[in-house]
């Protein structure tokens, strides 16, 4: 069943966006998702995983146990290189179970749908008070930094129990750990700073421990459930995917909704929790900025979609190709607020799914909801082409984003 | 319509809660899904289907 592949023919992946289309996929990956459901890709380090475009195929993967997210197994196919191989994995997103299931559960209770619908008059009160500050500003601003960054630090600030004035150590370090590009001593360098920052907030909780989730984390220390530097890198993982993800959603959110202005009329003009809701999902659907790709490797040969993967091989799961995957989306180019995208793989599928997504969720609704209604005349104070874009980035979003009302 | 669940294998995505809160919901202490009504009428048989086909640990199991 496997056949020998000239690696001439093979696709390089990451490929590059159409320059006109920011909010579409590389074009190459439409063309492989056409020609069937799995494909062997080139990285940047030469080896041939395989890209797997289609939705259907995606989360059957996804979801099989004969799967590994371990990253420490040879054959996982790594994003970029790193200092050395030994090193064991940030935390719990890049192990299997039992071990991924014990430290994940460990730190899910702040995150159930309820506890987190308990906190929207907190990120309303953050959002609005951000939204003031801009309009008593001059104009234009960069949306970045006087919104869509500080609104998911100061929450996942907030909840985590980090200080917020120590933003800008963060948030440097967290562009740095996830740009495609940076040098491997460079990642490793702000990866460890970030550890050893936590790991000091770590200790400061075990001393005077408060109600926040690093306080949490220090308890199970003490009980022994828990070591001090799992809880830091624990710390570390919920930190840069706390407000990252989201801070490039509102973003990016808001441009492709300034392309689209049929699209942010509706928005402008409701304050419907449901039309908000089913907006984000069609939001996290369309624009999907994790576009590096959920990485896997088998750890048996698995038949899936008239191919044979064998153990040891690298799968690369392309879920922003997969959400625009027509089988599963009718018309799925088009940027359509209405429609039901419920069952995009955004936050990922299978066991490892996005733990934070009630939070997002819920922090996007709240920015979507009121960022349009408030500023109803927010406009792009640049040129769409004078954009700069995170082609770079792990994950997708603009750096800047100029805007003026 | 009878639904089962499977605790052990939960991750807590909390999607069908949000798909329907009058049948599921999660556990305080870590996020677990409970399931509050195990035969739940017909006109949420259809938001029921979705929280089964949206699981991503596929823990909820719908028996028509």
């Amino acid at each position: 069943m496997t056949e020998t592949v000239n690696p001439a023919e093979v696709p390089q992946f990451p490929g590059a966006r159409a320059a006109r289309c920011p909010f579409d996929p590389p074009p190459a990956l439409h063309a492989l998702q056409e020609q069937g459901p799995l494909a062997k890709v080139k990285v940047w380090d030469g080896s041939t995983p395989w890209l797997v475009t289609r939705y259907e195929e995606q989360r059957a993967l996804l979801a099989d146990p004969r799967v590994s997210a371990d990253v420490t197994r040879p054959g996982y196919p790594r994003s970029a290189p790193v200092v050395s191989r030994n090193g064991s994995a940030i935390s719990f997103i890049l192990m299997d179970d039992p071990e991924h299931a014990r430290l994940r559960r460990m730190v899910q209770a702040p995150f159930t749908v309820r506890r987190i619908e308990t906190l929207r008059p907190a990120v309303q009160k953050i959002v609005d008070g951000l939204i003031d500050d801009m309009l008593a500003g001059p104009s234009p601003v960069d949306l970045v930094e006087a919104f869509a960054l500080p609104v998911p630090s100061l929450v996942i600030c907030e909840l985590l129990g980090v200080p917020y004035a120590d933003h800008e150590f963060f948030q440097d370090n967290s562009k740095i750990l996830i740009r495609r590009a940076a040098d491997p001593e460079e990642r490793a360098a702000a990866f460890a700073r970030l550890v050893g920052y936590l790991d000091d907030l770590v200790g400061q909780k075990l001393d005077h421990p408060g109600e926040d989730l690093l306080s949490r984390l220090a308890e199970r220390i003490r009980t022994g459930e828990l070591t001090r530097p799992e809880a830091a890198r624990m710390g570390v993982l919920l930190l840069v995917a706390g407000h990252e993800t989201t801070a490039n959603m509102i973003a990016l959110g808001t441009l492709a909704l300034l392309e689209h202005p049929d699209q942010l009329d509706l928005l402008r003009r409701t304050d419907d929790p449901k039309l908000i809701a089913g907006a984000v999902e069609e939001l996290l659907r369309y624009l999907n900025i994790t576009h590096s790709g959920r990485r896997r490797v088998a750890l048996e040969d698995i038949e899936i979609g008239g191919q044979v993967i064998r153990a040891g091989d690298g799968l690369i799961l392309a879920n922003d190709i997969a959400n625009r995957d027509p089988a599963a989306f009718p018309d799925p180019d088009r940027l359509d607020l209405r429609r039901d995208a419920r069952r995009h793989v955004a936050f990922g599928f299978g066991v490892h799914q996005c733990l934070g997504q009630p939070l997002a969720r819920m922090e996007l609704q709240v920015a979507y909801g009121t960022l349009y209604r408030r500023v109803p005349t927010l406009r792009l104070a640049t040129e769409l082409e004078r954009i700069p874009f995170k082609h770079d980035g792990q994950v997708y979003g603009v750096y800047e984003l100029p805007v003026a009302w | 319509m009878k639904i089962v669940i499977d605790q052990d294998r939960c991750i807590a995505s909390g999607q069908c809660v949000s798909a329907v809160g009058e049948v599921f919901d999660q556990r305080d202490e870590d996020g677990v899904v409970v399931l509050l009504d195990p035969t739940p009428p017909a006109d949420l048989a259809v938001a029921v289907r979705q929280a089964a086909a949206v699981c991503p640990a596929r823990a909820i199991h719908v028996e028509e």
